[in-house]
Order: C-alpha cells, then sequence, then structure tokens
C-alpha cells in the first residue's frame, strides 16, 4: 500500500466486466498509479470488458484525454473492450475546441448505457414480477 | 485619495489598450499539487465573476493546459489571475510564465500535433481556440509567457 501508486479510485469486478471511475482532484501521478493498476488488473482477471465512469470530472485537458486514448489502446491489447462513460456536456464542448476527439475511445452516455453496451442488462426487479401475479 | 480597496494593484498587463485589473492573485507553478491548486482558483474566480458552466470549462481547462506547460516544458513558473473590467463586462486573465528554454518555434507550436514532452500536442492551440485573447512571448534570453482572456457576455 503504497498510496502513490494506486489513485485511491475502487475498481469494483462484475463478472468479467471491472467497474471504475475518475475523480476531478486526480493529479498526473495518481493518473498514471490508475493507470497502472487498471491495466494489471485487466490482465490478472482476464477482464473483458472496462467500464470508466467521468461523470465527476469537470475537466478533461490534453493530458487526461491522452491518459484514456492509451489505456483504450493498451486495454485493447489485453483483450479488453473500454467504454468511458458520463462525460458532462461542457467538457464534451470544450474538448471538441480544444482539437481533442478521443480517438478510439468509445462512450456513453451514462454508466448504465455504458455496462448494457458491455453486455449487462437490468432485469425485472422480483417485487414487481411479483406484484404482476398478485394482481392477476 | 485613492481608492479604499487595498487589493487594487496597477494594471501590469500589455498596454494601454488592455482593460483595467480590479483584482490581482499570484500563484506558484512548482509542484503537481500547484497545478490543482491552480486550477481550483481559476474555477472559483469564474465562478464569481459569473461565467456559465461551458465558459467556466473553457477557462479552467486552458489554464490547466498553460499550467501544465510551464510544469513540464518550462521547469515551473507563476500563473497570475487578474479579474479585469471593461465598459461592457469583465474579465478574467490568465497569465503564465516560466523560464524555460522558452519556444524556438512559436507557428509550429501553436498548430494542433506539435509536442515536445508529454501531452497531445494540443495544448497551446488548444488553450488559444478556448480564449478570446492569446498573446505569447519568448524573449531570445529564454522563459515564456503566455496570457490569455476570456470576457463575460455582458
Amino acid at each position: 500500500m503504497t498510496g502513490r501508486h494506486s489513485a485511491g479510485v475502487p475498481i469494483l469486478r462484475l463478472g468479467d466486466v471491472l467497474v471504475t471511475g475518475l475523480l476531478d482532484e486526480l493529479d498526473d501521478r495518481s493518473a498514471m498509479g490508475f493507470v497502472d493498476e487498471l491495466t494489471e488488473r485487466i490482465a490478472r482477471e482476464a477482464a473483458t470488458g472496462v467500464l470508466i465512469d467521468i461523470s465527476r470530472l469537470e475537466v478533461i485537458d490534453s493530458f487526461v484525454a491522452r491518459t484514456l486514448s492509451e489505456l483504450t489502446t493498451t486495454a485493447r491489447l489485453l483483450g479488453a473492450r473500454v467504454i468511458v462513460a458520463g462525460m458532462r456536456p461542457p467538457v464534451a464542448i470544450t474538448l471538441v475546441e480544444l482539437g481533442l476527439k478521443l480517438h478510439g475511445v468509445e462512450t456513453a452516455l451514462n454508466a448504465e448505457a455504458g455496462m448494457a453496451a458491455l453486455g449487462w442488462y437490468r432485469t425485472n426487479r422480483l417485487g414487481e414480477a411479483t406484484r404482476g401475479d398478485d394482481a392477476s | 485619495m485613492t481608492p479604499p480597496d487595498h487589493r487594487a494593484t496597477p494594471d501590469l498587463g500589455t498596454g494601454p489598450r488592455a482593460a483595467a485589473a480590479v483584482h490581482r492573485v499570484e500563484f506558484p507553478v512548482r509542484t503537481e499539487e500547484d497545478l490543482l491548486e491552480a486550477r481550483h482558483a481559476v474555477r472559483a474566480a469564474t465562478q464569481e465573476m459569473g461565467f456559465g458552466l461551458v465558459d467556466q470549462t473553457r477557462v479552467v481547462t486552458a489554464a490547466s493546459e498553460l499550467v501544465r506547460n510551464a510544469y513540464i516544458h518550462g521547469g515551473g513558473g507563476t500563473l497570475v489571475v487578474e479579474r479585469l473590467r471593461r465598459p461592457k463586462g469583465s474579465g478574467l486573465r490568465l497569465t503564465v510564465s516560466d523560464s524555460g528554454p522558452g519556444i524556438p518555434d512559436v507557428e509550429a507550436a501553436l498548430t494542433d500535433g506539435f509536442s515536445t514532452g508529454a501531452g497531445l500536442g494540443h495544448g497551446l492551440g488548444g488553450a488559444r481556440r478556448l480564449m478570446h485573447e492569446f498573446a505569447i512571448e519568448c524573449p531570445p534570453g529564454g522563459g515564456t509567457t503566455v496570457s490569455v482572456t476570456r470576457w463575460t457576455a455582458g
């Protein structure tokens, strides 16, 4: 537990998908630590999908954009598909004006849409099905 | 009698056409923590000045590009945040200076894709597009000073 190596961001595993996110307070060193940790987890756990929620990111500059691009490429080489979800609209506008297209990075409007793209679907809750049965 | 506002400082801007700076704060750009601190300060200033959310994001992103340039290429430097006032509205000017080797070819550095260090090479040109005014100085003796301004809609 070196503290510096880890970005302090949880990386959850749901089946063969890793779910994580980026915080706005991330400094450059922690961003690199996050990439290292996530890359290692993809390989070790043979993940086929990675969801990165960025809804907390208030700014994406060229450094963060490059980090996301490289992470996506690295993950693809390891057999995992990365989806970046939840970009804030002002961030999207700014990225376009900045001239950054995040080439090769798949995106989704929010985490739920991203998980669906990775093959996860929300099923009807048991309670609703039961109520339906009762009514009939 | 001078105005009682002790924060008021003389305009250190780029000539007689420059709007008056009514508030000026300086931040060091020496460590990674300074980069975050600079972003926070710029964000807070844009909020207090009433910039919209998209404009806030533009200005903070430009600030992030410029201070990172100074940190990575210039070996550190300073960020000066100035609030400007002109007859129609107010503005925020960011001036980032470093005493690094300077930029040998400014035109090339403003072209997308140019980079001599970490980054995609969109930093300088991107910061110019995100702001209303852009000026860069690279004196022969070395060092780089980039000054950018964005005005509120009013």
